[in-house]
């Protein structure tokens, strides 16, 4: 894709994006269409982590969680005005990776999968524990709405509006820094992390900072979570929520732009539609069997299209140094 | 109770709670090696063990007929899993079939919740016994059963492993895969083999440990991952690691449970216990307390 494409889907994208809200009358479909906004920050940059730095998490709502958190925190116990908290919290998910990052990225395969879940399932259990600043399993209420001057976004078409906004500025963030030097870095990464070491490419800062990117949009996405809902409990921070962004990256496809988005929209619709279709169908059976379907689909997936729905562009595989940037598409 | 009948207590608890995770660690460890890749669904199968047996018995199955039926079932469901899901992909890179195993487990958990709801099920004792004193703490004789399966499951392992030719062909493909397949060793089968173990073993351990804990549709999955835990903190590729370090992560757990520091327990965060063990360990020795580096 070149780069006046991008601009022409970034610019289509934000054009439908705007009229949306006026199509969907429904309130469920406005929440839901938030909720895909909201978790495809997070997958953009996990997407940057296992899809260009070739690094993978499973603790991703850890980060998520903190930079949820954080704000909550900061709004409610310490009056902090909510346009602040959201340029605050970001900021402790992006510190704790850096300084868990330097270690746990040196671990491979299993076992980063391993420590990366750790990570999550302890951050999740001091969410439940620390009681005094959390207000435990039960949760912080009375989170103010967002607002920033006279604006405030207390409905749910002004925070569709404000997280794909944020979600577009993202994207554009994503297209311009895979295309830079540091992107082909990171991808030079992916093919082979000693190829690229011998190359001279610092291979453990690079993945050190893709993990702290993807740590500071996911604690965007929390904060902007918790400003759209004005409620916190540690529920939707779980272990549960970190395997769910890294399906979306794998399901919509490594090394892509726009993967994440539709990963993220794909598992939130899927996730959504089964909830509303598995009662009509089995109006015996309560609670959140759904499941099922959504595990069975997963593996579908993977034995079918295990590197996902879309497949990176292919001048990722057939870049030529002495032509530059000239590629095939 | 005395300080130092408190801490027999302690370790009491701890061997057993850490019996159940060495038999899920020497499932994983067994599966990892013949096939490379970690389980994930490894906990499901602790809970469709136990609530298969607690269905059973409902329906008038013989207590013992009904464990042996619910094992059974746990083996079957994990040679299916193998088949569908784990031999069609076993090309694929080890990330595909990380989230193919946690496909399934989602699945089987699912399932779970759909068959036997969020209640909680119990099975009785395996002998009427009351509580035995010992040096002052007391044990429970169900405890002592947990105990003797691991003792059994290593056991048998051992004899396994040693003098049967299935055994020495794991053995073979575990030390060398293309070795192994190279004098004739079919690694698919192995890799059933393995699976279908794994969901042996995990069931087993489910049964054993219901009347202690009780069971429910989610039981499996933290003992799943503490199983993994211990796993770590052998060396995942030592079976003796494997069961010294469930041993250990549960006497850890209850030992570090019991604590209290300015009047603040550390009870309700045993479970992050685990997960700070498992990260010090993959950080500082990644091969675990016994493999070699």
């Amino acid at each position: 894709m070149s780069s006046k494409k991008i601009w022409w889907w970034l610019f289509g994208t934000a054009a439908v994006v705007l009229f949306l809200p006026m199509l969907i009358q429904s309130s469920f479909l406005l929440g839901v269409s938030i909720v895909i906004g909201l978790y495809s920050i997070v997958a953009l940059g996990l997407g940057l982590l296992m899809g260009y730095a070739g690094q993978v998490s499973f603790g991703q709502a850890a980060f998520y969680g903190l930079g949820a958190y954080t704000a909550a925190i900061l709004a409610t116990r310490c009056q902090v005005p909510p346009a602040f908290c959201l340029l605050i919290a970001p900021f402790l998910p992006a510190f704790v990776a850096l300084i868990i990052g330097r270690p746990i990225l040196r671990l491979r395969e299993h076992y980063l999968v391993l420590a990366t879940l750790g990570v999550g399932i302890l951050v999740s259990a001091l969410f439940k524990e620390f009681s005094s600043l959390t207000g435990g399993p039960s949760g912080l209420t009375g989170i103010p709405y967002l607002s920033i001057g006279p604006v405030v976004f207390d409905s749910d078409r002004d925070c569709f509006f404000l997280v794909w906004s944020i979600l577009g500025l993202v994207l554009l963030g994503m297209a311009n820094l895979t295309r830079s030097p540091v992107g082909r870095a990171f991808r030079a990464i992916h093919s082979s992390e000693k190829a690229a070491a011998a190359v001279g490419i610092s291979t453990a800062s690079l993945k050190l900072l893709a993990f702290v990117v993807s740590a500071f949009l996911a604690g965007i996405s929390g904060a902007l979570y918790i400003f759209w809902v004005t409620f916190i409990s540690p529920s939707p921070f779980s272990f549960t929520t970190s395997v769910e962004f890294a399906l979306m990256v794998v399901v919509g496809g490594l090394g892509t732009l726009w993967g994440p988005v539709l990963g993220a929209g794909i598992i939130v619709g899927l996730d959504k539609l089964l909830q509303w279709l598995v009662p009509e169908v089995l109006p015996t059976a309560g609670g959140e069997f759904e499941i099922i379907i959504f595990g069975v689909i997963f593996v579908i997936i993977m034995l079918f299209k295990p590197k996902g729905l879309l497949l990176p562009e292919k001048s990722i595989v057939t870049v030529h140094p002495e032509r530059g940037n000239n590629n095939h598409a | 109770m005395g300080i130092e009948s408190q801490y027999v207590q302690y370790l009491i608890s701890g061997f057993t709670l850490g019996s159940i995770y060495a038999l899920i660690a020497l499932a994983l460890v067994v599966t990892f090696n013949i096939t490379g890749v970690f389980n994930l669904a490894i906990g499901e199968f602790v809970t469709i063990g136990a609530l298969t047996a607690v269905s059973l018995r409902e329906a008038g199955c013989p207590d013992l007929l009904a464990y042996v039926l619910a094992v059974m079932l746990a083996g079957l469901v994990g040679a299916l899993m193998e088949r569908a899901t784990i031999h069609p992909a076993r090309k694929a890179s080890v990330l595909t079939l990380i989230i193919i195993t946690i496909g399934v487990s989602i699945a089987l958990r699912g399932a779970a919740l759909l068959i036997w709801k969020t209640h909680p099920y119990t099975l009785p004792s395996f002998v009427n016994t009351s509580s035995i004193g010992f040096l002052g703490a007391v044990i429970i004789p169900q405890s002592l059963f947990v105990l003797g399966l691991a003792v059994v499951a290593v056991g048998f392992l051992f004899v396994f492993f040693d003098f049967t030719f299935l055994g020495k062909a794991v053995r073979a493909a575990m030390m060398n895969k293309t070795a192994a397949q190279l004098v004739g060793i079919n690694p698919g089968r192995l890799s059933l083999f393995a699976f279908t173990f794994g969901g042996i073993i995990a069931a087993l351990s489910g049964i054993f440990i219901t009347p202690i804990t009780t069971a429910q549709y989610d039981m499996g999955f933290m003992l799943g991952l503490k199983g993994f835990v211990a796993a770590i903190l052998g060396g995942v590729t030592n079976v003796t690691g494997a069961i010294i370090g469930g041993l250990l992560l549960g006497v850890i757990e209850a030992f570090a449970a019991s604590c209290s520091f300015q009047g603040y327990s550390f009870t309700g965060l045993k479970d992050a216990i685990a997960m700070i063990v498992m990260i010090i360990v993959l950080l500082t020795r990644p091969t675990g307390i016994l493999g070699n580096r």
